[in-house]
Formats: C-alpha cells, structure tokens, sequence
C-alpha cells in the first residue's frame, strides 16, 4: 500500500444535481461524487458497505446518502454509517471544485 | 436472576439484542436460536451472488461478545411458563426471565397432497443449500406457489439455465403482496425467460419426478420446492396460554397478553386502531419491530407506527411497495426512463406507492413517496403523474406549508 495521492479531474459540478450524486469509475475502481446543499463536493467509495450497491443512485438528503437497495444510511461528509444494516464506514476521498471543475484526490 | 430472553436468532431476535443495550439495559440478554449458525440474513437465499448461495451473517461473533449478547446457537426454547417465568431448552437447561422477546419468525407451510414429502422447502440456509445443490443446468424444477419466494427463485434458477415450471393455484402470480400493474410485468419477465406456468391448478400427488396436477396433467421435475407461503411460529406462545390468532396477538406496544413478554417480526400480529391484527413478512418489518419492542422492554411507551416496505429482485429488476395499496384506491402512474411508478392516494393524500425499475432505478422515488406519505399532506395527482416534477420539490413545498 502506498499513501500517493493522484487528483483526477472527474466531472463539472453542473454534471450533479444540487443535493445529489454522480458515480465515478477511475482505474478499475468505482466511487460517487456528491454535491451537497451548499454547492460543496465530496467524494466516497462507491459502493456501499452492506451490499456491493453502488450510492450514487441512493437519494441525498442534506449530507446524508441513503442506499437505494435496504436504506442503510451514510454521512458523505465523513463517511460515516449512521444507519442500519450498513455498520461499516465508507471511505472518503478529498475533493474540489476548481472553475466548476471537480477534482478528486485517489489513492 | 431475572435479565432478558429472546426466542428466536433470526432478523428480528437479533437486532432486539443489539438495541436492548443501546436502550440501556445493562442486564443478561440471552439470545435462543434454533439454527446451528450465526444468526444470519434471509433475503440473500433467494438472491445468490455469483450463483453461489450466502450465508451473509447479520452480525459477527465479536459484535455480540462486544454487546455482551449471550447467543445460543443451535439450541431451541420447547416450553415457556408464564407462571415462574421460566423458559426451558431443548439441551435441557432452564432459563428465567423478567421480560421474555418472542422473534419465532415463521415456518413455510407445508404441502398436504400425497408424496408431498418430496417437495423441499424454502426458509433456511439449509434450505437454500439443498436447493442450489441440485439445481444444475439442464435440470428441471416445479416451483408450486407463484408467490415472492418461488418467483425470486425461478429467476435465480433460469440464470443457471435450469428448467422452470411455476404451479399456482391462483389465476395469477404474485397475487397476494403486489400490486396487479407489478405483478403482470413481472409475470411476462418470466415468461420471456422462458418459465413455464400452470395457473389456476391444483395439485393431486407429488412423486420423485413429476408433479400430477388435480385436473390431470403432469409437470416432469428432478426437483420439486413448495414455495405456498409461511405460518407464524406460535406453538410456545399457545402452550403458555397466550392470546394468538394469526400470529401471536400484540398491543401497538408490541406487548402480547402478557405485559412482560412481547413479539415482534414475521410471528407477531400487531392490533391495528380499526380493529384486527394484522402481520408482517418482510425484513424490514422484523428490524423496525424488534428496535421498538426493545426500547418498550427497556420501559419506554412507544406505539408501533412504521410505514411496510419490502422489496423483491427478479432478474435485473428491483421492485419495491410501500404502504399497502388497495384496489378501492386511485392510482397515478409515473413513466421513467428505466422503471414505472405507481402512486396510491385515498381522498387526495398519498397513502402508499410502488415501482418497478432496471437495479434501483425506483429506490430514490420510493424513498421521497415514503416521506410524502409520512408527511401526511394532499398532494397534487398531475404532478405525481409527471415525470418532470421532482419528487423532492414535492416534499419540500409540502414540509414548508
Ligand atoms: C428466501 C427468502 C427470501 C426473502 N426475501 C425477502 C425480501 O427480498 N424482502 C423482504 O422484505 N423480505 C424477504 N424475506 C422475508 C424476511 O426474511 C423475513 O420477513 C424475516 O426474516 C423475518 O424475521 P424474523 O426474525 O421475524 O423471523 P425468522 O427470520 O423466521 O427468524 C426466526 C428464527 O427463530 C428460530 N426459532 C423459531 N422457534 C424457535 C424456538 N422455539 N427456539 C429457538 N429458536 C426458534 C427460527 O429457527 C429462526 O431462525 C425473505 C424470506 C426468505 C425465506
Ligand atoms: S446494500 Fe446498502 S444497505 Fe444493503
């Protein structure tokens, strides 16, 4: 394991819904990109820690992310599992919004 | 002396255990669990990764060390006393309790027909082993009963490129928890796939390789499964002189007949305000009934009020109902791009909906329709009807009225 951080450029964030979220594959690796209600943008693994069921087509509420398939529930923010039957925190990644460019940090 | 016992390590026993102690209670809570594993999720039988079948636990050994959950596994509860609260095993121990959690679940209902012994069943991992160990291409499997569980696995078993003959009783599948827009789509899937049905027939006698319908006929099959619904567990709770009915009757509180013992999950049938009972069989329901049994065991006062919703996936798509929709209501039909929703209102305030989608295409709508729902607001038809308005929009205009 290496600690190397790449930022990739991963979409506009005109690309994500206001409250809303957008799936991203980089690598052979998937994750989901968030635009909260403030317009801030972050970044988590993609899929959830229950299931392998991708969040980026859950409903985003505030700065939680619901998963569509048992509603378990996460703060993007963090990642933290703040509902069953997800018990396991999601990663996060470091993201940015550079002239409405999002950028993520991977690694 | 004294402390909690739970009867029953399925969905609901379980999370009870794990929510007694974030209710506070600090006392022994001994989880009894009839099957010889860790307690572990059901739904995942039906829905094999990869084609394998799981045993998904519901949580690990040290989580339940770590809560101090004392689970016996394997062992089963054969007697209950009210009288000096006692509950003994089947390895002959007897255990006392100051509150007792009945979470028996349910037991598939068996065939009566001759040779029904040759139907397997389907409720257990062991179960689902004994299925899936047979179920090889080119094989050839009668599925009696069109309900969720036989057309969850018909669709597993088409994608191992096995046989399917789906027997009902009822002029149509999926009858009794779908609603009928649903259940036709889901009905032609399977028959696109390839699934072979027989409706509205009956069955005269089960052998080791063919299924003999009543009004003659036969379906040839190496294997046979019953898939014809499950039965409350509610034998200790009969013997123990408890009120049952169609399930073990409960209070809003989840509190049976006696104020110290309560159920909950797939054997408890909870009294509703209009009178009757009425009971659940969805994994949800047994989570969402054994937090607030807990917290009521813990001495708190809470009525049981959540919304039912289940989902079901067959081939690729996923379905999903909330609320309980009734003929007698009016229904708006919402188009996506890769599902269709439909709405259910009773005199202009949204009651339940359901929707059926590619993966989860319907999940986020499902989820604001809930919250619609529990808002308890009018909401406009035309605008559940079209697909440009956005269900959020909805809900945010209803909670700021
Ligand atoms: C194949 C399959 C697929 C399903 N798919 C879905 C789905 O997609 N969506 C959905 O919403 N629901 C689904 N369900 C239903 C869901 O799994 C049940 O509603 C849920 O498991 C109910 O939980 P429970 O704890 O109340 O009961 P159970 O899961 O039945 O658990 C009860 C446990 O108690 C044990 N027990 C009984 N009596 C005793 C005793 N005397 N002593 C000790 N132990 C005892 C039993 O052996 C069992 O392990 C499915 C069910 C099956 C079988
Ligand atoms: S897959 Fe996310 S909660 Fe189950």
């Amino acid at each position: 394991m290496s600690n190397l951080m790449t930022w990739v450029s991963a979409c506009k964030i005109d690309d994500i819904e206001q409250e809303g979220a957008l799936r991203f594959d980089h690598a052979g690796r998937t994750y989901a990109i968030y635009r909260g209600p403030d317009d801030s943008v972050y970044c988590t693994a993609g899929l959830c820690t229950h299931e392998a069921i991708h969040l980026a087509e859950g409903l985003v509420m505030d700065f939680e992310v619901e998963c569509p398939k048992h509603s378990g529930a996460f703060d993007y923010r963090t990642g933290e599992a703040l509902r069953l039957p997800a018990c396991e925190n999601l990663r996060t990644y470091p993201a940015e919004v550079i002239d409405g460019e999002v950028r993520v940090a991977l690694g | 002396m004294g402390g909690i016992v739970i009867i029953g390590a399925g969905e609901c026993g379980t999370r009870a255990a794990f929510a007694l102690r974030k209710a506070g209670i600090s006392d022994a809570i001994t989880l009894v669990g009839s099957e010889p594993y860790l307690p572990y999720e059901r739904p995942p039988l039906s829905k094999p990764v990869d084609g394998a079948v799981q045993l998904k636990p519901i949580c690990g050994a040290q989580a339940l060390e770590a809560s101090a959950i004392d689970y016996l596994q394997g062992v089963s509860a054969s007697r209950l006393e009210t009288e000096s609260r006692t509950v003994t095993l089947t390895d002959g121990r007897v255990l006392t309790y100051e509150k007792l959690l009945l979470a028996a679940g349910a037991r598939t209902r068996r065939l009566t027909c001759r040779g029904a012994e040759h139907a397997l069943a389907f409720r257990t991992y062991a179960d689902a082993a004994a299925i899936f160990s047979h179920a090889e291409a080119g094989k050839s499997v009668a599925i009696v009963g069109g309900g969720l569980i036989g057309m969850e696995l018909a669709a597993v078993l088409r994608s191992k490129r096995v046989a399917v003959n789906i027997i009902e009783a009822a002029p149509t599948p999926l009858g009794r928890a779908v609603p009928p827009r649903f259940a036709a789509r889901l009905h032609a899937r399977h028959v696109d796939e390839g699934v072979q049905f027989y409706l509205g027939r009956g069955i005269a006698e089960i052998t080791d390789d063919a299924v003999y319908l009543a009004d003659s006929g036969l379906v040839l099959a190496d294997l046979v499964v019953a898939a014809i619904g499950v039965q409350p567990d509610m034998a200790l709770a009969e013997a123990a002189g408890l009120a049952t009915g169609n399930g073990v009757l409960v209070d809003h509180f989840l509190r049976t007949s006696n104020p110290d013992i309560f159920a909950a999950g797939d054997c408890a049938a909870i009294s509703l305000s209009c009178g009757g009972h009425i009971r659940f069989e969805s994994w949800r329901n047994a989570r969402s009934q054994a937090e607030t049994a807990a917290r009521n065991m813990a001495g708190g006062n809470d009525a049981f009020v959540a919304l039912p919703w289940f989902w079901s996936d067959q081939y690729d798509l996923g379905l999903q109902v909330a609320g309980l929709p009734q003929p007698a209501h009016q229904s708006v039909v919402r188009c996506l791009a890769d599902g269709e929703l439909e709405f259910y209102l009773d005199g202009g305030r949204l009651v339940a909906a359901a929707g059926l989608g590619v993966g989860n295409a319907i999940a986020k709508d499902i989820k604001l329709a809930e919250m619609l729902i529990a808002a308890g607001v009018d909401v406009d038809a035309a605008a559940l009807g079209d697909p440009d308005v956005n269900l959020k929009t909805l809900l945010k205009s209803a909670r700021a009225a």
